[in-house]
């Protein structure tokens, strides 16, 4: 794997300064919120519908634009620094071209920026042999699994190697065996890649698992309720799942959520 | 016990797979025997009925009759078939290369749209046999008056599919290309053309026949007035002449060429969307 992208040392990687977005509708989905993200850091949006968690996704994606405050990603304004392939991006759906096969859908980010196709194969190949999907690059998406799909979707985020990796609940409409699996597969390419990652979810047990913060978040208006660090039990295992410590961030989370947690019990 | 129990299952199962395959030859088969056994006894019937009243041939001529009066006629038959032909494929390429350039014109700008789609549709609810005479006033080739009424029929289906398929691109994909910074033409490319295919696809398989339908329509309007005249002219004059068999040769023919045309359309349609798209998928069963 060539170096990631550089950043300035010590800087934070993203920035939200008082971020609001109120939509044409007059919806308030974002109230202040102001997050600063370190590079490395597995930071999940957690929180009910409604809270905002992928509306402030896309803004630092750049796919929405804030209404008020500043974001910005790696010392650029979100969305228009770079050329683009320093930021992945992980719908909701796998959102894969159906006439395009598994190769040519990872193939896109690097056509889009003007790679040719010889030019592009071993990156393809190697993104495609991260998520285990090597030998089904001549499949098209309408006859994979959700799962498989969804690693398409992770493969072609991951070609162009880059140092931020967005997840808007990639894994929210699998199956629980599956999600697990893709869990872990998150986990690895985060730790081998030393990408920085925001995921969005609303399932508890997933944020507990996966990340090293909580961005607990609560509806109407959309806002930021608490910000915990859970630091321990890397590199984290499906053994995880049963530990103690697994258990009591997951209540600790879990309080937080229903907005019942004291910050005596945070600083422990 | 258990892998006795297994065995037993692989078996039935293997025997299951031969005869669903079977089956399915079967059925393919059956696809082709049965319209066309269908259409051999239609035809006997109408032989036999014929016979057996002695209809006279000035009124209802038996389908042998016909035949041969396709062989006897052939070459003259030819030459206007060919000239029908030539109007609708050269129509129908017209309403292409016109409907998709405006589709996209129209997908890029609302404003053309809202400007323009009043004159597409008022092409379009027209009768062409309304519009025809003055387009024959107007243009003094008859081919080429011809051909205006051709692609006007045949133009408006191309159209409004290409703008209902490059609207309809998934919004996802959409913000995806944003992402990666993607210029309009490699958004035109490789999201709005794959995405409006089907839809496009969909819209050929109607224009084809509309360009035929508008071919002779015009050519009933122009009537058999010009130098060269395509199939529905000589229906026209074979009728003058109460040539019936020969109406009915010329009726065969421009069936036929609505029937090559929505074959080759439904063709291009598999090969096209075949290996992704619900509409051309066959689905395991």
């Amino acid at each position: 794997m060539e170096q990631q992208r550089q950043l300035g040392a010590g800087d934070a990687l993203i920035e939200m300064d008082g971020v609001h977005k109120r939509f044409g509708n007059g919806t308030l989905a974002v109230e202040g919120m102001s997050v600063s993200i370190q590079p490395g850091e597995f930071v999940s949006f957690l929180g009910p519908s409604g809270c905002g968690k992928s509306t402030a996704l896309r803004m630092i994606a750049g796919l929405l634009s804030a209404s008020a405050g500043s974001i910005t990603v790696n010392g650029h304004p979100a969305g228009e620094g770079g050329d683009g392939r320093d930021v992945g991006f992980v719908f909701q759906e796998a959102t894969l071209m159906p006439w395009a096969n598994v190769f040519d859908n990872v193939y896109l980010p690097l056509r889009l920026a003007g790679a040719s196709r010889k030019a592009a194969t071993p990156e393809v190949e190697e993104a495609l042999a991260m998520v285990g999907l090597s030998s089904f690059r001549s499949s098209y998406p309408r006859e994979l699994s959700g799962g498989m799909k969804m690693r398409v979707s992770i493969a072609r985020a991951m070609v162009t190697r880059p140092a931020l990796l967005l997840m808007d609940e990639p894994f929210a409409a699998l199956d629980e065996m599956t999600r697990f699996k893709l869990n872990n597969d998150v986990l690895k390419l985060w730790e081998e890649h030393k990408l920085t990652v925001i995921f969005v979810t609303h399932s508890v047990f997933e944020s507990v698992y996966l990340s090293n913060r909580v961005m607990v978040m609560a509806a109407r208006p959309g806002r930021v309720v608490n910000d915990i660090a859970l630091p321990g039990g890397y590199p984290r295992t499906d053994a995880y799942r049963t530990s103690q410590e697994f258990a009591e961030n997951t209540r600790l989370v879990t309080k937080a959520l229903e907005g019942t947690l004291s910050h005596a019990e945070i600083d422990h | 016990m258990l892998k006795s129990i297994t065995e037993d299952g692989e078996q039935d199962g293997v025997a299951l797979n031969v005869e669903l395959l079977k089956k399915e030859q079967l059925e393919r088969r059956l696809r082709i025997i049965m319209p066309a056994s269908a259409l051999a006894l239609a035809l006997l019937i109408w032989e036999a009925l014929v016979i057996y009243y002695e209809v006279p041939h000035y009124l209802i001529p038996a389908p042998s009759r016909i035949g041969e009066t396709l062989i006897t006629d052939g070459p003259s038959l030819m030459t206007s078939a060919w000239f029908t032909v030539k109007l609708t494929l050269f129509s129908l390429a017209l309403a292409i290369i016109g409907g998709v350039a405006l589709g996209m014109i129209f997908a890029l700008s609302r404003t053309v749209e809202m400007s323009l789609f009043p004159f597409a549709v008022i092409l379009q609810v027209t009768p062409i046999v309304a519009i025809a005479p003055l387009i024959l006033i107007y243009v003094h080739s008859t081919f080429v008056a011809l051909l205006i009424c051709a692609w006007i029929v045949a133009f408006f289906p191309i159209l409004s599919n290409t703008v209902i398929g490059l609207r309809s691109a998934d919004h996802n994909l959409r913000d995806l290309f944003t992402l990666y910074k993607a210029t309009p033409w490699q958004r035109l490319r490789y999201l709005l053309a794959p995405s409006a295919l089907p839809y496009f696809m969909a819209a050929l398989k109607i224009a084809g026949g509309l360009a035929l339908i508008g071919a002779v329509v015009a050519e009933f309007v122009a009537g058999t007035a010009g130098q060269n005249s395509g199939l529905a002219s000589r229906i026209l004059e074979s009728s003058f002449r109460n040539e019936i068999p020969r109406m009915f040769a010329a009726l065969f023919l421009v069936s036929l060429l609505g029937i090559v045309i929505f074959l080759a359309t439904s063709w291009m349609s598999k090969l096209v969307l075949g290996r992704w798209h619900e509409s051309e998928v066959k689905r395991e069963r």
